[in-house]
């Protein structure tokens, strides 16, 4: 029983290292605020998931593992706010969200302050 | 056994401190704070389960809190240029 217990929270803490090394490099590499916080929720929900959930296996039942569900918990709620909050805003101060130039922007697309102006330049 | 997951963040939270320095807009760098504030908890949460330090978990849970309360206000702040508004600034935004 504890060595599964041991190999599972080894398997979970790999795993979540895995991700949060994927999604510090994103915020590295990606070309825009958009896409960089695209990048950056992957550390949020995969790589703390799974390395919380990798300790609370190594913890077994105890009061740490409840504060770390709390943490999870917390977490989970509160990085999605904090990313939509932050790509409103970004939005809102004229950020423009990547586009490849030869990519057709679709009709239904509104995106505040652009007015879909470069969405149908010959169209409409 | 935790040294692969602490290396793992701190390399993680040393790319996230070249975004914030780097970084071309302010957005940027709210971003980076807030992903470093998200790492700093998730290493605290590590620290404190493989030191068996005490109280390392309750100031993770903290700096969560900390961390979103912080990324949220100075959101507000660029966004409105204010932390304290009018209750009519928001409908004027709103209307066509």
């Amino acid at each position: 029983m504890s060595l599964l217990a041991d190999l599972v929270s080894w398997v979970l803490l790999l795993g979540g290292a895995f991700f949060t090394l994927v999604g510090g490099i994103g915020i590295i590499r990606m070309p825009d605020v958009f896409t960089r916080l695209h990048a950056g929720s992957v550390t949020d929900t995969m790589g703390a998931g799974l390395i919380l959930a990798g300790l609370m296996i190594h913890e077994g039942i105890s009061q740490e593992t409840v504060k770390l569900i709390l943490i999870l918990g917390f977490m989970w709620l509160s990085s999605p706010v904090s990313t939509y909050a932050l790509a409103r805003a970004a939005l809102r101060h004229g950020q423009e969200p990547y586009w490849v130039e030869e990519l057709e922007v679709p009709s239904t697309a509104r995106i505040p302050g652009r007015q879909n102006t470069s969405a149908d330049p010959e169209g409409a | 056994m935790f040294l692969i997951p602490v290396l793992a963040i701190l390399s993680a939270m040393s790319l996230a401190l070249v975004r914030a320095v780097l970084g071309p807009t302010v957005f940027d760098r709210v971003l980076a704070a807030n992903a470093f504030g998200t790492k700093t908890v998730v290493i605290l949460s590590v620290l404190g389960t493989m030191t068996r330090g005490p109280n390392f978990l309750d100031l993770a849970l903290l700096y969560a809190l900390i961390n979103f309360i912080a990324t949220l206000a100075v959101l507000k702040y660029f966004e409105y240029g204010d932390l304290a508004q009018r209750v009519d600034y928001v409908g004027e935004e709103e209307a066509p």
